[in-house]
This record gives structure tokens, sequence and C-alpha cells, in this order.
């Protein structure tokens, strides 16, 4: 099979549940829950996050940071587990 | 290409034919003779000029041979109103001048000359061909998958699995999986717990593809769905238990030898295709149409590696005794699936009784423990005796009824070892039953089955799950076809 040809498969679910992957649930309130911030290793990411984890902590949120190691690649899986388990939801930040 | 219409005949006669067959170019100054004295129309598989003059009808789609069943060249046909009234297959004389009301046809050609496949039943093509002229008659949502996307790691992401890569559900493999029964697609099978969702002879076929099982297992796998879901096997029931229970199937019936399942050496181990995939098929069907996942409503505190798939066949063949469907009511003979609700198999070694008195003792003390030595009428087993176990009681004369006749009589408990605290353990049953003396299992609670390797002094016990009525009770049910 070519690399461009889509392939096709038939659901093999009861069909109760939409085929795209649904969203997860947003936050109802950001008072006391835990926040990442996410700086993805690019010039002034910081400077972006530290305003950001002062709004979130006007807002009652806890906030943990984290760091990419380089923005050219995903997030080692390690730091992805350690954002998952620790977190509530995470805001991942541009830069430039 | 597709076309979901199936085309409509001509009037008349009609003839299927390709160049590629000796007996089509035999039979072609036969169908020139007929052409003018009756309406004629010849449909040709592979090259519209032949036969020559005739003015053939291009079928190189092959999609009027695909709808109207042609299976070899020539076939001719009389089609009255637009339906077909008389097929003849191949070149023979008679055949073909009481279809045409002509005599005398083929004047110098021999009697009858066999034809060759027609081109929509080759092996080669009917996939494919199933697919563009048959797979609108499927009813299963599409899942696009992106280009890029690997088709295996996008099964796992969309929670498909059970935890091993699936064969991922293509419409032509659907479609040739179809191909294993003679049920409608869209015929409803069974309603699925927990979701309850009506489940389709296409919906069993896509999920017995994921699980990697040949058409010839479909029928198997078709019987073992409609068995779980019953209210006699409470598959719900079965799954959302915190217990390590799950269905186990057992197929009886010359079926077993038919598709190759394993009823000898390590019967419930790996290795066999059919025995692990028409287990793990139901399974899946359980899982993805019925909703039962894990962590949602199976809640079981262990599980078992027979989660995954827990299959067997029985070994009839090198049995002293009648096969467990017979036990259960089958005529002798017939295909069927035993569905027991099940835990692990655990092992039960005696190599050195050789007298049945001895062994039944043997069986007797390893069965008082299932789930609890001190738990009693509570649970069902399923015996699995191998086959240097069983020679034992056969040499002796002993039949099955005899063998289970004996353990129940040795599974009688009393009172003061199973009531609570009896034996420093709290564990038991209530206090008031101290001067009761109660069976191990409900008279009917022992099933027997023979299978497993010629060499090992060794039998298997399976415990059940809650039996009865109010929990979950043995399930037979035919295999159709």
């Amino acid at each position: 099979m070519s690399e461009t040809r889509t392939t096709v498969l038939l659901d093999p679910t009861g069909e109760r549940s939409p085929a795209i992957r649904e969203r997860v649930v947003r936050l109802d309130t950001l008072e006391g829950k835990t926040i990442g911030l996410l700086d993805i290793s690019k010039p002034r990411g910081d400077v972006f996050l530290d305003t950001v984890e002062v709004r979130l902590r006007d807002c009652g949120a806890e906030v943990l940071r984290f760091r990419k190691p380089t923005f050219t690649k995903p997030a080692p899986i390690d730091l992805r587990r350690e954002i998952a388990t620790r977190c509530d939801a995470v805001v991942e930040a541009l830069a430039d | 290409m597709t076309d979901p219409v199936r085309p409509r005949l001509p009037d008349g006669i009609v003839a299927v034919v390709k160049r590629d067959c000796p007996t089509c170019a035999l039979v072609a100054p036969v169908l020139a003779e007929l052409d003018g004295r009756m309406k004629l129309t010849v449909f040709s598989q592979d090259d519209p000029g032949f036969p020559d003059g005739l003015d053939a009808v291009d079928d190189t789609s092959l999609c009027v041979s695909w709808h109207h069943g042609v299976e070899a060249v020539p076939t001719l046909l009389r089609v009255e109103g637009g339906v077909e009234v008389g097929r003849a297959l191949g070149w023979h004389r008679g055949d073909w001048e009481q279809l045409t009301g002509v005599s005398g046809l083929g004047e110098g050609l021999p009697d009858w000359r066999p034809g060759c496949g027609s081109l929509s039943v080759d092996p080669d093509r009917a996939a494919d061909l199933a697919v563009r002229f048959g797979g609108s008659m499927l009813h299963s949502r599409r899942v696009e998958l992106a280009p890029l996307e690997d088709e295996f790691e996008a099964m796992f992401q969309r929670g498909w699995s059970d935890g091993l890569p699936l064969v991922p559900p293509t419409e032509k493999r659907v479609m040739a999986m179809l191909a294993g029964t003679s049920r409608r697609p869209d015929e409803v099978v069974a309603v699925v717990p927990p979701d309850l969702v009506p489940c389709t002879v296409e919906k069993v076929a896509v999920n017995a593809v994921a699980a990697g099982c040949l058409p010839e297992y479909l029928p198997v796998v078709l019987a073992a769905v409609e068995a779980a879901c019953t209210e006699e096997f409470n598959i719900h029931g079965l799954l959302a238990t915190t217990m390590p229970t799950s269905p186990v199937i057992i197929v009886n019936g010359p079926v077993r030898r038919a598709i190759g399942m394993n009823s000898g050496m390590n019967v419930f181990g790996q290795g066999n295709r059919a025995n692990s995939s028409i287990g793990r098929a139901l399974q899946l069907v359980v899982r993805n149409v019925g909703g039962g996942r894990p962590g949602e409503v199976d809640r079981a505190t262990f599980g078992n590696p027979g989660k995954l798939s827990f299959c067997f066949a029985e070994d009839e063949e090198g049995s002293p005794w009648q096969p467990l469907s017979v036990d259960l009511g089958a005529k002798p003979g017939v295909d069927t699936v035993t569905l027991f609700p099940g835990e692990g198999p655990r092992s039960i070694v005696d190599q050195l009784s050789r007298e049945p008195e001895s062994l039944a003792r043997s069986f007797a003390v390893n069965l008082r423990t299932l789930h609890h030595p001190k738990l009693l009428l509570a649970f069902d087993c399923l015996l699995a005796v191998g086959p240097e176990h069983a020679r034992v009681f056969a040499e002796a004369g002993w039949d099955k009824a005899r063998l289970v006749a004996r353990l129940h009589e040795r599974l009688q408990v009393p009172g003061r070892e199973f009531i609570r605290g009896a034996g420093g353990i709290a564990e038991g049953l209530p206090e008031n039953l101290a001067d009761a003396t109660l069976p191990k299992f409900k008279p009917d609670g022992i099933l027997v089955v023979h299978c497993g390797g010629s060499a090992g002094l060794f039998s298997t016990m399976i415990g059940g799950w809650v039996g009865g009525a109010g929990g979950s009770q043995p399930v037979l049910r035919e295999i159709g076809t």
C-alpha cells in the first residue's frame, strides 16, 4: 500500500461514540487546580509563561513549570507522563 | 466503479463467455447459429470482440457476471420478464437444446464439454469484486485513517484493541469473512451487554477479522456470541463481577476438525489459530460492540489471561465417554459451542493412581479447593480429564456418570469443616449450618470434558462463577452455517 493511499476501516464498535476522538473535558474552574506550563525552549517563551503564571495564580491555581529539552522534537515521554500525572491541565507555550 | 444496482438481464437467451476459454471458442459457432433465430445477448468477460460478429456486450468489469452468480463460462441463461428461468453450464447439447428450444445444435461438436471458471470467481479477483459490487451491503461506519497514520497504532488509539495488535478490518477482509456464513450481514445475532447494542452478523465479522479469524471460523464465533448474550449465560454479570471469570468456549462436533482446532497437546495454550482467534473474537465483540471494557463495566479484581481468549475443542475421538455437548442435550455429531463462565485452568497432578477410586478421590480433594475449600454450592466447575487419567476410568469400566456421581459423594462436607471460624478461618458458611452436611457442587454443577495431550497423568479444573439462575449457567448452542 502506498504512503499516500488512505486506509478505510470498518468500525468494530457499537458506534455509540463519534469516530473522531473527543476533546478532554474542559476544567470548570481554575480554583485549586494544578496547571502545568510547558516551555518549549524557544526564546522568550519564559517571558510569556511568567505572565501566564501570575494570571493563573491570581485565579487560585497551582502552577508547575516544565521545559522541553528542545523545541524541535516532541516532549520526551517521561516529561509527558510527569505532566499528565501531576497536572489537571497544561498550557504549552509558543514563543518568538 | 461502484454499481450497487443489480443489472437487469435482457429477455431471451443470454450467454456469458470469455475468449480465453476453449469451450467458449468451441461453442462460438453455436451462438452464431442461435443469433437471428431468437433474441440472443452475449456478455464477454475478457474481450468484447469475442465471439466474432456477435456484437457481444462488454462485461470486462464483470458487473453482470458477478451480480448474476456466473461461476463458469460458457453459461447459458433463459430470461423471461427480467427473471432467470433456466441455466446451463459449459457445453451440453441436451441442456442447450432444452433451454433454447432448438434441436440439432452444434452439429459436429462433442455432446459435452466442461467450461472454464468465470473470471468473476477468479480467486485473485473475487475479494475486490465483492467489495466493488457488494460493499454497499456493509453498514458499518467507515473510519478513514489519515495518510500518515499507522493503521495498527490508529486501532489502539481508538480503543478497539484488547492490548494486542488487531488485523485491520478493511472492506475487503470483512467481505471475505462474510463468505464464511450463509447468514445475511444485516441479520441481528444478539443484543450485546452492557450497552445492549443489537449486533449484526456484519459487526461480528468485523471483530472476527480484527481478532485474526479465518472465514470458516465465523459460524463458531456467531454461535458463541449468541450463547454469551443469553439470559442464562448473563455475560453482563460475568463481565461486571470482581471475580476472575470470563467465557470459556468448548467446541464439539465435526467442525473442530474441519477448521483445525486443537483438542490435544497444549489444549489451553498458545499456537492454534482457531482456538486463539475464536475466543478473542467473542471478547472483542463484548468489548467493542457491547462496550464492556476493563475499568469500566468490567470490574475484575484480577481477571485472568483467558480474558484475551479461552476457547478449545474436546478430544472426542480419543475419549472413552460421550462428549460434553451430548451431556448437555445435543445430538451426537452436531456442531456446538458450550460457554462456561470460568476462571483460569488449575492443574491436578496424580501420577500414581491406577485405580479409579483413588483417582476420583484425588479429583475430589482438588475440586474441594475451588475458590475456597469452605465455600460450597456457590460455584460450578469444568473438569477437563486428560487422556491418561481418562484411561484409568475407562479400563475399569467407569463411565462419566459414575465418575461424576462418585465425585459428588466424595464432596459432601460436614458443617464443622465449613462454618465461619472453622479451622481458625473466618470465611465460611453461617454457623447455624454446623450440623448440616452440604455438597460442594449442585447436582448439575460438575461438567466433564476430555482433552489434552496423550502424555501426562494430569487433569485440569476450571472454577465457575456464581452458578444457577442468579448468576451464570453453562449454555450450549448449535453452530449454524
